[in-house]
């Protein structure tokens, strides 16, 4: 990609990070870890990848996003609000009471959300579903998800990966946000779900492994993901839990904690230098 | 005496679904590798291309119903009601009800009417899973009139509705002049002394149990409930006002069910006695369904005991 829309995206992924951060230190509470993983794959397709129109967020030929890992939604809500759905002030807000940005996304109340989640592993079938109405639309639009690497310990997972590949879905693309972090440990710790990509591909799938941290690697995906025909794609990305942010990279701690005062003010320093330098001040 | 017609409610909601099939080119169904048995097969046969089948895997299928349904279509999916219901329950209550989507679950092979296939395959418990989500409409019809009538109504109403469906072929109750609306409970036989309200196939052994009745010497209002939710609150307030005593009846757990929902509105308004017909906090066993429904006291007989009982609680 070129070195004007490198940058770009670079700033996206910060300013989603500092959404992420906004949001989780007002609401005290939240996912930021999960969150600050998958910057650059939601700056990406919000940016790049995805058909969108933040004037129009329900237009019919939109392609949609589902954050089947929808604690993630700190991310999600500042990557919609870096591209203008709702303001980036409102990030703010996140879990508030008198919020619209509930703690896992809900599609009926925040503009750009295009399915409710929160409950692991059911994203994935929605995403199916939207597939495969667009497949009954003509291939109108392309359908995008992000699962957790945990996530992927649901059954419900395998069941819409059997479904995904057997009905031909090859307007599905999926990415896996490997971290290699849940909430009691390592994924090997807890209850070890790889290999990951022998897994999908045995189900059927056409998968793609990169450096989700990588947004040259993630642009290669999703395009190969676009040339695929005739199978659902599986982006397995590589992360890292936390980055972004100095103390929490790669600390199963921050999964769900909210970053205090003092902490706050370090990811925001870290976060607006990084900011400041892309922007050439 | 004209024949009595029987038909199993499945087979009126594939016939029903075919019907809709034809006039509305939005309506998509699903199933999981039940649609012989859910006679949903019957429009897999006219239309394969709106057909899915999700294979045994009924999580997934209620997300991909929901996802589908965001996109503009009206999704029917059906399997038995413990899959349905049970099995997928959270998907249900997540992924459908919390957005509250397009999707009409059609749950067949509810209750105890199942038979041989026993306790395993009898829910008896899906009306009080489903009456919980907020938002869920919950119809559970008498016979094959109202099945159709139903299906038509949830197809033009916008948002989550689960339709209980029976395996045993029951009689026919209404005739073809009989009007259906969504949330509103009707009067079969007006009555002085106590009301019986059912549901499902216990509305044609109400009406048999109000006859019985008749012999010593208690006049009985009937009331058919089809929509479980939301619950005709005026028609109960005004039977238990008119009559002072009430039975419910239904082929579901006494928990949860159309005796409980009655019961609420009942100690909340007007509180006259309320006893309770249906499967007693109990698993089903295997038999044939008209056994079953003897041996577990789902029938006109138990109906007029209670409604005996009834009276007598009355101040």
């Amino acid at each position: 990609m070129d070195a004007s829309l490198k940058k770009q995206l670079e700033l996206d992924a910060v300013r989603i990070r500092k959404g992420v951060i906004e949001g989780t230190y007002n609401a005290k509470s939240g996912h930021p870890g999960g969150s600050l993983s998958i910057a650059e794959i939601l700056a990406y397709l919000y940016r790049v990848e995805m058909n969108i129109d933040p004037e129009n967020p329900k237009k019919e030929d939109r392609d949609r996003f589902v954050l089947s890992k929808g604690h993630a939604a700190p991310a999600l809500y500042a990557a919609l609000a870096n591209r203008g759905f709702f303001p980036v002030e409102d990030l703010k807000t996140l879990r508030k009471s008198d919020s619209y940005l509930q703690g896992h996304p809900n599609m009926n109340y925040v503009p750009g959300v295009d399915m409710s989640t929160g409950s692991l592993g059911q994203g994935i079938s929605a995403a199916a579903g939207m597939a495969l109405a667009s497949k009954f639309k003509n291939d109108l639009f392309r359908v995008y998800a992000v699962l957790g690497d945990g996530e992927i310990q649901e059954g419900q997972v395998w069941e819409a990966a059997m479904f995904a590949a057997s009905r031909k879905l090859d307007n599905l693309c999926i990415v896996v946000d490997n971290n290699n972090l849940q909430i009691d440990g390592t994924l090997e710790e807890v209850n070890s779900p790889y290999p990951i990509p022998e897994k999908f591909a045995a189900f059927g799938w056409n998968v793609i492994e990169i450096d989700g941290n990588s947004l040259d690697e993630v642009a290669d995906a999703f395009a190969k993901a676009k040339e695929c025909k005739g199978k659902p794609t599986a982006i397995i990305a590589k992360t890292v839990k936390g980055k972004g942010v100095s103390y929490m990279e790669n600390q199963v701690s921050w999964h769900g904690a909210a970053p205090k005062e003092e902490q706050y003010k370090i990811a925001m320093d870290e976060l607006n230098k990084a900011e400041a330098e892309l922007e050439g001040k | 005496m004209a024949d009595i017609i029987k038909t199993a409610t499945r087979d009126a909601y594939g016939k029903a679904l075919v019907e809709l099939g034809k006039t509305n080119d939005k309506v998509i169904v699903f199933d999981a590798d039940l649609a012989a048995a859910t006679k949903t097969g019957m429009f897999k046969k006219e239309f394969p291309e709106r057909f899915v089948d999700c294979g045994i895997a009924e999580a997934n299928m209620i997300g991909v119903a929901a996802g589908m349904a965001t996109a503009g279509y009206t999704v029917f999916a059906s399997s038995f009601a413990m899959f349905a219901a049970g099995r997928a329950f959270e998907q249900v209550r997540n992924t459908i009800g919390y957005p509250h989507l397009n999707v009409k679950i059609g749950a067949t092979h509810a209750g105890i009417s199942v038979g041989e296939d026993g306790a395993s395959h009898q829910c008896c418990e899906d009306i009080a899973l489903m009456r919980t989500i907020p938002g869920m409409t919950i119809i559970n019809p008498a016979d094959d009139i109202e099945t159709r009538l139903a299906v038509l109504a949830a197809a033009e109403m916008d948002g989550p509705v689960y339709m209980r469906f029976g395996r045993l072929a029951v009689p026919r109750v209404f005739d073809e002049s009989y009007k259906f609306r969504i949330g509103k409970g009707a009067y079969l036989k007006e009555g002085k002394d106590v009301t019986i309200i059912a549901t499902g196939l216990l509305v044609e052994r109400a009406l048999q149990a109000a006859e019985s009745l008749k012999a010593d010497g208690i006049d009985a209002a009937v009331i058919n409930m089809a929509t479980i939710k939301p619950i005709d609150r005026d028609i109960i307030i005004d039977a238990a006002k008119k009559t002072g005593a009430i039975v419910t009846a239904e082929e579901h757990n006494i928990i949860g069910g159309l005796g409980a929902a009655v019961a609420e509105v009942i100690c909340e308004t007007v509180p006259v006695p309320v006893l309770r017909v249906g499967v007693e906090d109990t698993f089903g066993k295997s038999g044939p369904a008209l056994e079953l429904l003897e041996i577990f006291g789902l029938n006109s007989a138990n109906i007029c005991q209670k409604a005996k009982e009834a009276i007598a609680l009355k101040k």
